[in-house]
C-alpha cells in the first residue's frame, strides 16, 4: 500500500484485538469481521439479545448553515426541508443519469444542522461531492475523531436505558443529543440489522469507555461484520455496491419507498435534484428491473454475481448479495431481475459452478424487522 | 497409521492398501469459521493432485478443497451434506470429508508430516 492509502484503525482497535477479534481490510480500515463468537452465534445473539458493533469507518458529516436543509435537498430525491427536528430520514446521493452514488442517514439536529452518516467506502467521493455541489451553500464539515457504536438487538433498549434513562421513550427514527457519564453522545433509534436498536456518535476519546459500560451488561457481546452482512441479508435491507450501484436509478433497485412524494411529479417541490428526469419517468412509467428476494432450493448457498436464468436458459439478472441466513437457518439471496420474468412468475434457476438451482422470487425481508414505533 | 499434511491444509491419514481418508485440519476449520455448506464430489470420480474436488463453504464465503493426492473417490462423508457443523465441531474425526484410492502412492512422500505442518502453520 502507498503511504497516502495507509489502512487506518477505529478508536476501538485495541479493544477489537483484546476481544480476540479477526481483523480483515475493509474500506480502507483494519476492522472485526467477527470475534472468538462466530459469525452464526454473533447474529443470533444480535436476535435475540444485543449486540454492539464498531462501525466508527462509516463517515459522520455535518452541514451547518441557514441553507443547508434547502441545499441538501438539491442533490437528494427526499424531503429534507420538512424533515422534523431530532427525527431521521434514510436519504441517496444520486448522479446525473439517476444511479445512486451512496445511501445516507439524515438527521435534523435543529438550527439548520443537519447530521449525516455515510458509507465508509463512499466517504471520500461523498464528501468532495457535497463540496463541490452545495459547498457554497452551507458548511460542509467532515467529523474527524468520531466513533460510532451500533447496539442492536431486543435487549438494546434496556441496556442503553440502565445508563441513559431517556432513551426509552424514542421511537424508530428518532434521534437525542445526551450526556452520558460526562460523554456527549448523539444517539439515534435507528440500524442495519432488522432489530430495534440504537446507534450512539460519541467522540473518539470516549470510546473505550462507552463501548466497556454497554459490555458490562451480560446481555451484550461484541459483533463483527462479518454477522452485521447476514443480519442486513435477512432484514433485506440495501448494501450500497451491492443492491445500490451508479448504475442503476431507486426505483430499479426496488426503493421506491425511499423517494419522498413532495420530491414526485405533482409534489410540492417536485424534482430539482440530480438525475431527477430518468428518476421520475421511472416512477411515473416503471423501471425494467427490480430488486428481489430470492430462496434457493436445498442448502448450498446462491452468491453475489450468481447469473439468474429462466426455463429455456435466457439470462433474467444476477445476484447481489448472496449467503447464508443463520436465524432461519437456509441460504437466502437478493437479485436484480428484470421485471418482466417476475411478472411472468417464470420458473427461475441460479448457476452455481455450473450447477443450476432452483430459485423462488421471495418478499422482503427474510425475517419481520422488529423496530420499536411507540 | 501414519498421518500426513498438505499445503492447503488438509489432513491425509492412510488406512493400509493405498487407501487414504482425507479431511480438513483444525487450523482450516478455524479459519473458515461457521460452516454451512459443504459439496462432495461423486463416489466413483477421478480427482489429481491439485484439482478442486469439493466447496466449503462458510457464512461469509465459498472455499475449494484441493486434492492433496490423485487417485478414485471410493467414498464420501455424505453427513456432512445435512451437518456441515461435523467439520468445526470434529475435523479430524466425524468431520472427513472422503476416502480415496491412490493412483500415485509415492505422492504421499511430497506431503509434511505432523512437526512439519505444526511448523508451516507457526510461519
Amino acid at each position: 500500500m502507498s503511504a497516502d492509502k495507509q489502512i487506518r484503525v477505529t478508536p476501538l482497535y485495541q479493544m477489537h484485538l483484546d476481544a480476540g477479534a479477526k481483523m480483515v481490510p475493509f474500506a480502507g480500515y483494519e476492522m472485526p469481521v467477527s470475534y472468538p463468537l462466530g459469525i452464526k452465534k454473533e447474529h443470533i445473539h444480535t436476535r435475540e439479545k444485543a449486540g454492539l458493533f464498531d462501525v466508527s469507518h462509516m463517515g459522520q458529516i455535518r452541514l451547518v448553515g441557514p441553507n443547508s436543509k434547502k441545499a441538501l435537498e438539491s442533490i437528494v430525491p427526499v424531503d429534507i426541508i420538512d424533515l422534523p427536528l431530532m427525527k431521521l430520514r434514510y436519504a441517496l446521493f444520486t448522479n446525473k443519469s439517476g444511479g445512486v452514488m451512496d445511501d445516507l442517514m439524515v438527521t435534523n439536529l435543529g438550527d439548520e444542522d443537519l447530521f449525516l452518516v455515510v458509507n465508509a467506502a463512499c466517504k471520500d467521493a461523498d464528501y468532495d461531492h457535497l463540496q463541490s455541489t452545495i459547498g457554497d451553500d452551507c458548511k460542509v464539515e467532515f467529523l474527524e475523531d468520531v466513533a460510532l457504536l451500533a447496539l442492536q438487538g431486543p435487549k438494546a433498549h434496556e441496556v442503553l436505558s440502565e445508563i441513559a434513562p431517556s432513551t426509552s421513550e424514542m421511537t424508530f427514527m428518532t434521534a437525542r443529543q445526551l450526556v452520558i457519564n460526562g460523554m456527549n453522545c448523539l444517539i439515534t433509534r435507528s440500524g442495519y440489522t432488522g432489530e430495534d436498536g440504537f446507534e450512539i456518535s460519541v467522540s473518539a476519546k470516549d470510546a473505550e469507555e462507552l463501548a466497556k459500560l454497554f459490555l458490562s451488561n451480560t446481555e451484550v457481546e461484541w459483533v463483527g461484520l462479518g454477522a452485521r452482512d447476514s443480519l442486513r441479508l435477512e432484514a433485506g435491507l440495501s448494501l450500497y455496491g451491492h443492491e445500490l450501484d451508479n448504475d442503476h436509478s431507486p426505483v430499479e433497485s426496488s426503493l421506491s419507498w425511499a423517494l419522498s412524494k413532495a420530491r414526485r411529479t405533482g409534489g410540492v417541490r417536485e424534482g430539482n435534484y440530480l438525475g431527477a428526469d430518468v428518476i421520475i419517468s421511472h416512477l411515473d412509467e416503471g423501471a425494467e428491473s427490480k430488486v428481489v428476494g430470492l430462496q434457493p432450493e436445498g442448502r448450498m448457498p446462491v452468491r453475489e454475481g450468481a447469473m439468474i436464468e429462466d426455463e429455456l436458459g435466457n439470462n433474467v439478472g444476477k445476484v447481489t448479495s448472496g449467503g447464508f441466513g443463520p436465524s432461519i437457518n437456509r441460504p437466502i439471496a437478493i437479485a436484480r431481475l428484470k421485471k418482466s420474468y417476475i411478472e411472468k412468475n417464470s420458473k427461475l434457476f441460479a448457476l452455481v459452478r455450473d450447477k443450476k438451482i432452483a430459485v423462488e422470487v421471495v418478499s422482503l425481508p427474510f425475517v419481520k424487522q422488529n423496530y420499536y414505533r411507540g | 497409521m501414519s498421518i500426513k499434511f498438505s499445503e492447503d491444509h488438509e489432513w491425509i491419514q492412510s488406512q493400509g492398501d493405498d487407501l487414504v481418508v482425507i479431511g480438513i485440519t483444525d487450523f482450516a476449520q478455524e479459519q473458515l469459521g461457521d460452516l454451512v455448506y459443504v459439496e462432495l464430489p461423486e463416489v466413483g470420480d477421478e480427482c489429481s493432485r491439485g484439482e478442486n474436488i469439493s466447496v466449503i463453504e462458510s457464512v461469509k464465503a465459498a472455499s475449494d478443497l484441493i486434492a492433496p493426492v490423485s487417485g478414485t473417490i471410493v467414498e464420501v462423508n455424505s453427513r456432512l451434506e445435512e451437518e456441515p457443523e461435523l467439520v468445526t465441531e470434529d475435523s479430524m474425526g466425524d468431520g472427513w470429508f472422503i476416502k480415496v484410492k491412490l493412483s500415485s502412492p509415492e505422492e504421499l512422500d511430497d506431503l509434511m508430516d505432523e512437526s512439519a505442518y505444526n511448523n508451516f502453520i507457526e510461519e
